[in-house]
């Protein structure tokens, strides 16, 4: 697509903003959409139950994913006067007649002087029940590499579908990276449906089309919900065109989802990432990565491979009983142990496996191909070992979703199932059963880059 | 049901680890401290994460020497409070150097880079934590946790690193370092619930007080000894506060009666113009001001 093209589809992709909202004109009077529900703009209430959720957003400018961010960032009233009044400003800077609000998202310099897109940018917006970070990965270019980077890090993905469409190559492509990465909570948004009349019948075809494609992956859960952003309708309101549709709007599928309740329940894995010696007594400090450890539960040291029990839990608040994933804390035990940072403690009968060599999906980040043989550092929890790629079993075509067999070096944006060798052991789980325990990243000793991502089978 | 994290601790916790993983990483980090309320805040995370122990590194304010008396009382006051080190470099011993070169009524705001980018050499530091948010500015949303910065001190947007999980790569070579943002994913109402909820105490400049301005660009420009009235400008005397404090000559209040951190925290969550946007005149310079200055080595 040329330069021209796209921003001709940006321009397309912002018929109701270019309509609606003349901030060059009168940039005191952006009015909220009549439909738009009054008691959303209050932020999370402290001491409430709000809490946050990260989410990935997929799909191409074609498909309206501008338009849906600045949907859920304007109907929660988080476009603030002074942006707006930047993006007319550098829009009529570029002959643009509508403000174009994609200028929002991309916004460096450096990128536009160069026509590139530096992977993701983070957006945030809150409603009474909670706050979300969007991880918006812009772009065709670099595609795998940038998307890997915002799943990684998101609790959900809102999928993007044109009603007129369809599901497409892409659309495949992103279901395919959403859940090669973890995300348990995948949303596809059938975008466009005011240029479909609104129509079930098109609603329904797209979903039986993404749910064929989607059966074999076993999507821990899958959901659809017909919107149009450019009018508003089932983002953040419901709308009048689809009284048909009896099920959550975006925005109340996302405030639903509750990805912590799930880490909880997991097994305990803890990572160390610092010793500290206080009043006498040695304190580990770390993030409790998944599960729940209570004062007094025995746990699995590794790799010392020696059992003791939590003596207490500390914060800055002093001692308390417990703590679950998520949690920054300082542990005691009860026994004077040889700990240091990058070991692990975790749930005594159900412990992660130690691992020297590792079966591994990988995606390649660096510009700089594998070197195949070479060293590399793998950075795992809080531990960093030296490592290489003993071998490429296959390297996974983007277009087809199939594994192809040959190569035995990567490049960038490539997908491969590799075997690694480590100087030293990990404790590791599978990634699909613990992200934060199955994850690792390469970094090129010499450089210092980070080159790749990696998920353990 | 097992009660929920409130959304503050989630962003706690994270900036907890976060500083933790510096700690854990780096050989010479430092801590960038102000005295104004997002470094305070990055304080009281300081404490969430080290204490009882004292903090892995000092900290280190930048002075342009421009400054509002209250924020540095505040920052001496809170440095002794908590028994840290702190270190102080003078963008003014940078021009006895000559290493910064004003042009006459220039601000010192940018000129920080410079005396930063010495203070980083001089201190041999490999990390410089920082209190930076993505909501700041478009140019800023992109911006890693862990932001890699050259030989020169130099922010390449190429050249950052993929970020993924909450696996930080710190690593850098000599003459080297990076700039960590514990508080990325803050935004300023954020930033103000957690002062609220922590009676963090800030200046008083940030709550509302009778205070001089002029009107100029949209803006209200504080009236002082550096900053006099222009010709032909009238003085008024109106209840502001202060949205962010930097160097005197380019940071202007807003129009507020907000006596508390709950009141502003009500006036955030009304507000309709960006924290820079009301009260910073040279991020307004142009569209990308922020990003040519970041890439100079700023904040």
């Amino acid at each position: 697509m040329s330069g021209s093209d796209v921003a001709f589809a940006f321009k397309n992709d912002l018929r109701f903003f270019g309509r609606e909202i003349h901030p060059a004109e009168k940039p005191e009077t952006m009015e909220r959409p009549a439909e738009a529900s009054p008691g959303l703009a209050r932020p999370p209430h402290e001491g409430g139950n709000s809490t946050v959720l990260r989410f990935i957003t997929c799909g191409s400018v074609d498909d309206g994913k501008s338009t849906l961010i600045g949907r859920l960032l304007h109907d929660t009233k988080q476009i603030l006067e002074d942006q707006l009044a930047a993006v007319a400003q550098a829009s009529r800077s570029r002959g643009f007649a509508a403000p174009d609000l994609s200028l929002l998202t991309d916004g460096l310099e450096a990128e536009r002087e160069q026509g590139i897109t530096i992977d993701v940018a983070y957006r945030y917006f809150a409603t009474p029940r909670r706050k979300f970070i969007i991880a918006d990965t812009p772009g065709h270019e670099q595609y795998t590499r940038n998307m890997a980077t915002g799943a990684s890090t998101a609790d959900a993905a809102v999928l993007l579908a044109d009603a007129t469409k369809g599901l497409l190559a892409q659309g495949r492509r992103h279901l395919y990276l959403a859940h090669l990465l973890g995300i348990r909570e995948i949303v596809v948004a059938v975008n466009k449906m005011d240029l479909v009349d609104y129509a079930e019948r098109v609603f329904d075809a797209v979903r039986e089309s993404f749910a064929a494609f989607a059966a074999p992956l076993r999507i821990p859960r899958l959901r659809f919900v017909p919107v149009s952003a450019l009018a508003g309708e089932m983002v953040v309101a419901r709308g009048a065109r689809m009284p048909w549709y009896r099920g959550p709007t975006l925005l109340e599928i996302l405030e639903g989802i509750e990805p912590e309740r799930a880490a909880r329940a997991r097994p305990f894995r803890f990572a160390v990432q610092l010793v500290q010696r206080a009043n006498g007594a040695r304190r580990y400090l770390g993030r409790v990565a998944a599960g729940t450890v209570h004062a007094g539960d025995e746990v699995l040291v590794l790799p010392a491979g020696r059992r003791t029990r939590v003596a207490a839990i500390h914060t800055l608040e002093g001692a308390r009983d417990r703590a679950q994933a998520g949690d920054s804390v300082a542990l005691a035990f009860i026994d004077e142990l040889d700990i240091s940072r990058g070991d692990s403690v975790a749930h005594a009968a159900r412990p992660p496996r130690a691992s020297r060599a590792l079966d591994a999906t990988l995606v390649w980040l660096a510009g700089q191909p594998l070197a195949p043989r070479a060293r590399y550092l793998l950075k795992h929890t809080t531990r960093t070992v030296g490592a290489r790629v003993a071998g490429v079993a296959h390297v996974v075509d983007i277009h087809a979703l199939e594994p192809r067999a040959g190569r035995s070096s990567l490049a960038m944006n490539d997908i491969a199932r590799v075997a690694l060798e480590l100087a030293q052991p990990v404790f590791a789980d599978a990634y699909a059963e613990e992200r934060a325990t199955g994850a690792f990243i390469l970094i090129d000793a010499a450089s210092g880059h980070t080159v790749a991502a990696g998920m353990i089978r | 049901m097992s009660p929920e994290r409130s959304h503050l601790d989630w962003l706690e916790s994270e900036a907890v680890f976060i500083l933790r993983e510096v700690a854990g990483e780096c050989a010479r980090p430092a801590l960038l401290f102000s005295g104004g309320k997002d470094s305070l805040v990055l304080l009281r995370l300081a404490e969430k994460a080290f204490r009882p122990a004292r903090f892995p590194f000092p900290l280190l304010h930048i002075d342009t020497g421009h400054n509002f008396p209250e924020v540095i009382e505040c920052r001496d006051r809170r440095a002794a409070e908590l028994g840290e080190t702190l270190l102080v470099r003078s963008v003014e011993d940078s021009m006895r150097r000559g290493t910064v070169r004003l042009r006459e009524g220039e601000s010192r705001n940018a000129a920080q880079s410079v005396t930063l980018l010495e203070a980083i050499e001089e201190l041999q530091l490999d990390a410089a934590i920082g209190g930076a948010r993505r909501d700041e500015e478009k140019a800023r949303a992109k911006e890693r946790v862990f932001s890699f910065r050259d030989g020169f001190g130099q922010w390449d947007p190429r050249r950052q690193r993929p970020e993924l999980w909450d696996l930080y790569n710190p690593r850098v070579g000599p003459g080297e370092h990076v700039r960590v943002f514990p508080i990325s994913n803050w935004t300023e109402l954020d930033v103000w619930q957690y002062i609220a909820r922590e009676k963090l105490e800030l200046p008083s400049i940030y709550y509302a007080h009778r205070r001089a301005v002029v009107r100029r660009n949209g803006l209200l420009a504080p009236v002082t000894g550096l900053t006099p009235p222009r010709a032909g400008e009238a003085v008024e005397e109106l209840w502001v506060r202060f949205r962010t404090v930097g160097d005197v000559s380019c940071t202007c209040p807003v129009a507020s009666r907000a006596a508390t951190s709950a009141e502003i925290v009500a006036e955030t969550a009304a507000a309709r113009v960006t924290e820079r946007g009301a009260t910073r005149m040279d991020d307004q310079t142009s569209e990308a001001s922020m990003e040519r200055r970041k890439r100079e080595g700023y904040f």
